[in-house]
Order: C-alpha cells, then structure tokens, then sequence
C-alpha cells in the first residue's frame, strides 16, 4: 500500500509539487493500480532474464556476437556538424545570449 | 475532385497528370480543414507557408515532366509528437505550448522528401498517454464517424483527419497501441512498423524501448507506400535497424494460399464485445476463403501485458520527462524564486493529471525497495511475453485478433478510470512489447454504425506479410475509402 508519506517522497523525486487535492487523487489511483499490477506476482520469474529493449533480439544474425550486433550504430569519433548555438538557443525561457538563466540555485 | 476518397496513389496521379496542380490540391485541403475541422478539433496547428512551398516545388517538378518521386503532391498531416523545423510542436502538452523545434523528425523529412505535403500538426493525448485523446492538454478530439464518441488515442488526431478526409493519409506514433486502436476507432488502417524498421529521431520520447513510428491511410496500400518512404536505417537513431528494406507494395495483392494464420484463445475470452467477435471472425472465414490455414494458438502470457506495460511504460517515462523543468525549452513558472521551485512549479503547472499519474507511478516503480518488485519483475515477465511471440510464429506466419475489445466508446466514458481506459489497449500492448509489426483494418461495423477493426500481426521485420494479409480482409470487407460522417 502507498501511504500520504510515499506520494511525498514520490513527488519530490519527480520534481513535482502536487496540490492537496491531487496528492489525495494519487493516493487513491496509485494505490488501485498498483492492486491491478499485484497479478504479475503469480508468475514464478526466479529463472527467467529480464528483457530491457528488443533491438539485437530480432533481424540479426544468430552467429553474431554481442559486439558485432550493434556494430553498425558506432562510428568514427570525430566531429561533425551540430545544431548552431543561437537554434540551440531560441526556444530558452530566459537566456542571456550564450547561457541559459535561471533563478538562485543554492538555497538558504 | 473528392477530398473524401481521395487515396495517395489517386492524388499523386493527379499531379502527375495535371488533372490539378499540388498548389490548389493543398488550397482545396485547407478550405476543407476550415470549414470542418472545427467540429472534429484534430488539428493543432496548420502550416500553410511550408506546404505552400513544398506544392510549388512538387509543381515545378510536374512541370518539367520529370519524373516524380512516389508521394508527390500527397498531402499528409503529421502527429504533434513529431518535430518539425520551424512549426509549433507541442505533444499535446501545455509545458510544450509555444515550442518551434529546431529540426525535423526523420520520418517526416522522409515524407517530405518523397514529395508528400505536411498539412499541420494533429492532437493527441498529451505526450502520447491516453487511449481516448481525452488527455490533450488543449482539447479533445471527436470521432468523425459519431462526434459523441472518442476517436481512439493516442494518435486521435491523426486518425481522425484520414476519416474526415482532412488529409490524405498521417503519421502517428504507438506506444501501446496509439496507432492501431484509434485507427479501429475511426474505420481506418493503421500500421505500428517493427522496432527498428521506422527512425524514431525527432520523435518525442515517451517510453523509448516501446516507442514507434507509423502512417494511417484510408486503404492497406496507402500504408504501404508511407511506409516505403520512410523505412530503412538512420544513423540519428542507434534504434533504426541495418536491415534492408522491401518492396512493400509489390507484397500486396500477392495471394495468401498457405499461410498459417494463428488465433489466440486469450484474444477472443472475456470482455470481448459480441459484435466485435462476429467482425473478426468474419474476417477470418475470409482469410480461410483465400487460401489460409487457420491455426488455434495459444499466447499464454496474454493477462499480463497491461501490468507488464504499465510498469514499464511509466519507468521510462517517468526518466524521458525528467527533461521538462523550465530551463532549456518549453514553459518555465515565473513565480519560483530558486531553481527547485521553479522545476516543481513549471512542471505542476505544465503537466496534465495523467501525465503526472505516470510520472509518479515510474517513479515509485523505479525508486530504491521497489525496483525489483516492479520495474525488474514487469522485465522479467517481458520476456515470457516475447517467448509467447517466438513459439507462437515457430508454428503461424501471422496472428490474426481484434484490434480492441469495443468499438468506440463515447466521450467521458472512461475519462476519470484510469484503468478502464489502460484496458482499452488490451490487444495491442504486447505489440509494443515483443517489439512485433501489427496493423489495423476495418473489418466490419457495429449495428450502432461503428467501425471495428481487425489485427494483424507479424514476425518482426515481416511488414510485408501483415500488408498482404490485412490486403485480403480489407478488399472482402471494407468499404475503401469510406469517410466523412
């Protein structure tokens, strides 16, 4: 069960504030759907690998070993071309033309 | 010329033969979004500069009698969860209200590339999350077939167009089912690729192992030909796999005899409107009809893909929204005086409640005591879900079962259920799990007037089959072209 405790902590890991009513909204629909995803404990998993992406699973040789199988993603580290500074730039909130500004970071 | 019919062959033939130049094809499509879309809500945004300039070029082509690429003159409309160079690109969310992306998205410059027209921009749940497009953070969509109903989401908006004929054909993404459960709600086809086979560069990332590209046409082959100009490897993305790419249009129309069609018990079990039934199952006489032998199968693990994908999903989530605090782009709270205000205040005042949910739910599935009960165990049972898929397709060449459980509900419906609406994707999450292709055809409608649609799913990279297959259900049961309301 999800306490009041845990969706504080949560939210705050998340960066979010959450107003009284929305904390007391979570609460219920955390706790419901966390009921619901109860269920995946009757399988027994203890042998079985978890499955993180399925990119190396599918279309690639059975031979291939692991490093050759995302071979074709790498290439020489060099530079190239990327996106110009002031694009970078254009859709900052609050900028003073070569940074990113935002408001007092250490706190008291 | 009929807007409502119109398909991407028909309108590319137009251009080609002068029947209309793509200058006054784009005109005529705007006049039509003006005076429709109002009611239907599925645009976000229009950009009438760029698709003016993209008709003038494709007509300069025509002009020159040079041979024009396969989607010249097509006009399309493009999910707002894809980015686009210059135009206001959204989400869907308000945190992203006033965002002009700085590039395009892959797929699109593809299309555009081919020839095809971008129209505008369609709405969608915000960030992708929803099964109704009732989470948009700026206003539903409505079902062009029934306006009290929903369109389906994810990708509503996108759906919604090709059935009110506000664009030829669009581009989606699919999460859980955000391409093929709107695309049944609207009578139309949609197809979610393999993993891998559509760049996702320029793709909004909502969960980035389940996260795909892919188009909504009025017919099978209009997928096909979408599909054909976007597929194939981009170094932008070390997702998009190194495989060759086919000849997609040339599978369609190829006859079936032979093919082993599995049907999976736990897709026709409880819960299964009786309508929708009887539609699918006739759609899978006529499969017999043409030559296929019908399998019984069985995808034992079919109960828990929406507690596998709901846990994983929201994980991944939780981590790819991290990057919306206010500082590089997107909306920022003025009223924060640190920094940590303002990450908490821009992103209470940006986010949606459902968005939020998953942002939590993620984050608590993730967080230190939890994560192997959760997000370690939801991975665990991924990969019986994928053994499901790899002894099933040692047996079948595709998987044939309806795309959702009922047709499309109304407005409100399920609006303040969060997992009633999670249900809504029960047929197609295990998709974007085992990473498979899977396509949606209409199949068939409800006594009330409802399209429902029929699934087809393939072995990965197999895109070819599941075209030919939903080929032969489309061409037996589906009015082509069918639209407007």
């Amino acid at each position: 069960m999800v306490s009041e405790q845990d969706v504080s902590y949560v939210a705050d890991l998340a960066h979010l504030e959450l107003t009284p009513e929305e904390r007391a909204r979570m609460l219920k629909d955390l706790n419901s759907i966390l009921a619901y995803v109860e269920r995946l404990n009757q399988l027994d998993t203890s042998k079985v690998e978890p499955m993180a992406q399925v990119s190396g699973r599918y279309g690639v040789s059975k031979d291939a070993r692991p490093g050759e199988v995302f071979a074709y993603a790498m290439r020489p580290d060099e530079l190239r071309p990327c996106l110009p500074h002031d694009e970078a730039m254009s859709n900052a909130p609050q900028t003073d033309g070569a940074f990113f500004k935002v408001p007092k970071v250490i706190e008291k | 010329m009929n807007l409502n019919t119109l398909t991407v062959n028909a309108a590319r033939t137009a251009v080609l033969e002068k029947q209309i130049t793509a200058t006054s094809l784009v005109d005529d499509f705007y006049k039509k979004i003006e005076a429709e879309d109002r009611a239907i809500g599925a645009y976000l945004t229009l950009c009438k500069e760029r698709a003016q300039r993209q008709a003038e070029r494709v007509d300069k082509l025509a002009d020159k009698g040079d041979a024009l690429p396969p989607l010249a003159g097509v006009p399309v409309a493009i999910k707002d969860v894809l980015t686009t160079k210059g135009v206001r690109t959204t989400a869907g969310s308000k945190i992203l209200d006033n965002f002009i992306a700085p590039y395009d998205a892959t797929a699109v410059a593809r299309l555009e590339a081919a020839g095809a027209i971008v129209l505008g921009k369609t709405n969608c749940d915000e960030f992708a999350m929803g099964s109704s497009n009732e989470n948009s953070g700026f206003h539903p969509v409505k079902n062009p077939r029934d306006h009290s109903r929903v369109p389906g989401g994810s990708s509503g908006g996108s759906a919604a167009v090709v059935a009110a004929g506000t664009a030829v054909a669009s581009l989606g993404s699919d999460t859980g089912g955000s391409i093929r459960q709107p695309g049944a709600f609207c009578g139309v086809v949609g197809l979610k690729p393999t993993y891998g086979r559509v760049s996702r560069y320029g793709l909004i990332a909502f969960a980035s192992s389940l996260d795909h590209v892919g188009p909504f046409g009025k017919t099978v082959k209009d997928v096909a030909l979408i599909l054909q100009s976007m597929a194939g490897r981009d170094p932008m993305d070390s997702t998009s796999a190194d495989l060759p790419v086919p000849n997609y249009l040339s599978a369609v129309g190829r006859p079936l005899t032979g093919l082993r069609v599995g049907i999976p018990k736990e897709y026709f079990g409880e819960g299964l409107d009786p309508e929708v039934r009887a539609a699918v199952e006739n759609g899978i006489q006529e499969l017999a009809k043409a030559g296929c032998e019908i399998v019984d199968i069985s995808l034992p693990h079919t109960e828990y893909a929406i507690p596998t994908y709901y846990l994983i999903a929201t994980a991944e989530a939780s981590s790819n929204l991290a990057r919306y605090d206010g500082v590089r782009y997107g909306m920022r709270s003025r009223e924060a005086k640190t920094l940590s205000e303002m990450y908490r205040k821009t992103r209470d005042a940006g986010f949606g409640a459902e968005v939020k949910r998953r942002i939590m739910l993620g984050t608590y599935a993730l967080s230190a005591g939890y994560y192997d009960a959760y997000y370690l165990k939801a991975q665990k049972v991924r990969s019986l879900l994928a053994r499901d898929f790899d002894e099933a397709f040692a047996q079948v060449d595709v998987i044939v079962t309806p795309t959702t459980p009922t047709p499309a509900f109304k407005l409100g419906e399920k609006a303040d259920d969060p997992l009633a609406m999670y249900l809504a994707d029960i047929y197609t999450v295990t998709a974007n799990l085992v990473g498979v292709p899977g396509i949606t055809v209409p199949c068939g409608k409800s006594r009330e007037g409802l399209p429902i649609g029929l699934q087809v799913l393939g072995k990965h990279f197999d895109e070819s089959t599941v075209l030919r297959t939903a080929h032969v259900v489309e061409h037996a049961l589906a009015a082509p072209a069918q639209t407007g309301s």
